[in-house]
């Protein structure tokens, strides 16, 4: 167990480096002078020589590295020349609107998903089962970007059910949930399918284990038995499932955020690849790899944790 | 050279990457089955309309006609047109080239560096295998659109550089599956055999193994074809793909989505296309699975 930790310990850090260091060499390897790099051509000259004595890029290179590793490491993602503002503040800001967006498109598709694989699995072939395949394949194989632009067109601009733009205003609880239907449907309807699939091939898998059949034995009802016994034990591989898939999850936030106009970090690394703002871009990126980093971990010791056929064979 | 040895494989190259007579019943396997019929039809569709678009499209689809911009969809624009009267349906058919370069050679590539690091992770020294490992992980571990805007703030929008994301991002999901095949047959007695005689490395994995691991490649390409094609129209859709005025699925979507007050169709128009390709592409792949490797299909 505890080599397995320190494996994955050791895992999440190197990957965490790795962003660093392409992060880093991304500025440095392109020819030209890396602050008017970082900050484009509209920068004016004391904006970029601001930039470039505040992130010592007239040290050598390898000092530059060390001192930007160092102040990563310690929480110190650099200063936004044009606001003048700590990266590592503005980014944070925008961060819960980003998480609670992806946890609102994850939990309606669990919500959906799961009972949909449970009862597919119930009864492998019937209609029900092929017409969860169907709609699974068809859910995965949209892009969520598609799904966000649609549903602003249908919902949105033409039904005028639901507000287009914008995370609603601050305080407001209502209008910020109104504000989060759209993007959050765009961002899950992918995982309804993924869900449903995965958990009706391991539900199916979990069915013909003695334990089960005991359970039948015992006289339990079947909803007892599938919903009590089995998917504890079928939902696991689910959990590491949202752990990878973590990523299409973020890539997929990016998107609604940037179709809705909604403030998130998505929003802002892409308004900051617009504006020509490398730093701040730099840092967004950093927290965003780690925050990723960090789940697929916690997806996978939660694992090793909850499945006992997992914690011995460590 | 032995004149014992024959240049075949001891054991038959995989058969079911062979289309002979076996490979026509799996073929009338896929056609018989909904899915994969459906799938199969919207391939050469993607495929034909594609290579044809040229011949397809009823303009050309930078030709401007500012008096007629933004119409809806008529006899004389199958899919209305755009803010500057380019016919959509034109370059919708013009689109799909894009999506099937990029699909294409983004495919292939990763596909051919993935088989070749994936031959020298199984069959490989335990120290370089290691380091593969270790690569692929970290590489499959960045979130892809967030690090590719990133390259993009600072080299700007090209396709080339989205080539070359797609390519760097999908290689581990190849590696990972042809080291896995590679270590199963590293110690099989025909390897062995080969081994024993004094055959170099390059023409074992060449000649040997390489046959045997192929296989499910096509599987996984097919699969991975949708992932492409939606990477590329993403990026495209947020500027950072192909520059105007080139029409890809992704940038006739950003138009629409600009105009999305004025006229529904760019956006109706440019995710169609989009939406066939992806499902087409989805349905072949999961019935190749079923048919080619049943144990994968048990699982779904």
């Amino acid at each position: 167990m505890w080599s397995y930790l320190l494996k994955r310990l050791g895992l999440s850090a190197v990957i965490v480096l790795s962003a660093l260091l392409v992060l880093f060499l991304l500025l440095h390897l392109i020819p030209g002078d890396p602050a008017r790099i970082a900050l484009g051509p509209r920068a004016t000259p004391e904006v970029v020589a601001r930039y470039a004595e505040k992130a010592h890029l007239n040290e050598p290179v390898l000092v530059q590295f060390w001192i930007y590793f160092t102040n990563a490491l310690s929480g110190d993602l650099g200063v936004d020349v044009f606001s003048e503002r700590s990266v590592a503040k503005i980014v944070l800001e925008d961060l819960p609107s980003t998480l609670i967006l992806a946890a609102a498109g994850l939990l309606w598709a669990a919500l959906i998903g799961i009972p949909l694989g449970c009862l597919s699995a119930i009864r492998p072939n019937s209609w029900f089962d092929r017409m969860t395949g169907i709609i699974s394949v068809s859910t995965i194989a949209i892009p969520s970007f598609l799904v966000a632009i649609w549903s602003l067109l249908v919902f949105a601009v033409t039904l005028r059910w639901l507000p287009a733009i914008g995370g609603g205003e601050s305080g407001d609880l209502a209008d910020q949930v109104r504000h989060l239907i759209l993007p959050a449907f765009a961002v899950g309807l992918g995982w309804v399918g993924y869900l449903a699939r995965m958990v009706r091939a391991s539900m199916l898998e979990v069915m013909n284990e003695n334990y089960i059949r005991a359970a039948y034995a015992f006289g339990l009802t079947q909803r007892t038995i599938v919903f009590r016994y089995a998917l504890k034990v079928a939902i696991l591989p689910t959990i590491t499932l949202i752990g990878i898939g973590f990523s299409g999850l973020l890539s997929g936030a990016v998107f609604a955020e940037i179709i809705f106009t909604r403030p998130g970090v998505g929003k802002l690394i892409y308004d900051m690849v617009m504006n020509r703002n490398f730093p701040v871009v730099q840092g967004a990126v950093l927290i965003t790899t780690a925050i990723y980093v960090l789940i697929t971990l916690l997806a996978d010791l939660l694992v090793a944790w909850l499945d006992p056929r997992v914690r011995d064979s460590l | 050279m032995s004149a014992t040895r024959s240049d075949r494989p001891l054991v038959a190259a995989s058969a079911p990457d062979r289309l002979g007579s076996e490979g026509w019943r799996r073929l009338r396997r896929i056609v018989g089955n909904w899915q994969g019929l459906t799938g199969l039809i919207l391939v050469l569709l993607f495929f034909a309309s594609a290579l044809f678009a040229p011949v397809l499209a009823p303009y050309d689809p930078n030709a401007l006609d500012i008096p007629a911009r933004l119409s809806g969809p008529s006899w004389l624009h199958f899919a209305g047109t755009d803010q500057l009267g380019r016919d959509t349906f034109s370059r919708v058919l013009h689109g799909g080239r894009i999506a099937l370069y990029v699909a294409a050679i983004g495919v292939s590539t990763s596909l051919a560096i993935g088989l070749l690091l994936g031959m020298l992770a199984g069959y490989g020294a335990r120290w370089l295998d290691g380091l593969l490992l270790l690569l692929f992980d970290v590489i499959r571990s960045f979130p892809t659109i967030v690090i590719a805007l990133a390259a993009v703030a600072l080299l700007g929008p090209s396709l080339n550089l989205v080539l070359t994301i797609i390519i760097v991002t999908s290689i581990p999901s190849y590696a990972r599956l042809v080291r896995t095949s590679t270590m199963a047959l590293r110690n099989t007695e025909f390897i062995i055999a080969e081994r024993s005689l004094g055959v170099g490395l390059g023409r074992i994995l060449w000649r040997h193994i390489l046959p045997n691991v192929v296989g499910p490649m096509f599987i996984l390409a097919a699969m991975d074809v949708p992932v492409v094609v939606t990477v590329e129209a993403g990026l495209s859709f947020l500027g950072l793909g192909v520059l105007p005025p080139t029409a890809s699925w992704g940038s006739i979507l950003n138009e629409g989505y600009l105009l999305i007050r004025q006229t529904p169709w760019p956006i109706i128009a440019g995710g169609i296309p989009l939406i066939l390709a992806t499902l087409g592409f989805t349905f072949l792949g999961e019935a190749l699975r079923d048919i080619l490797d049943p144990r994968l299909g048990q699982r779904r």
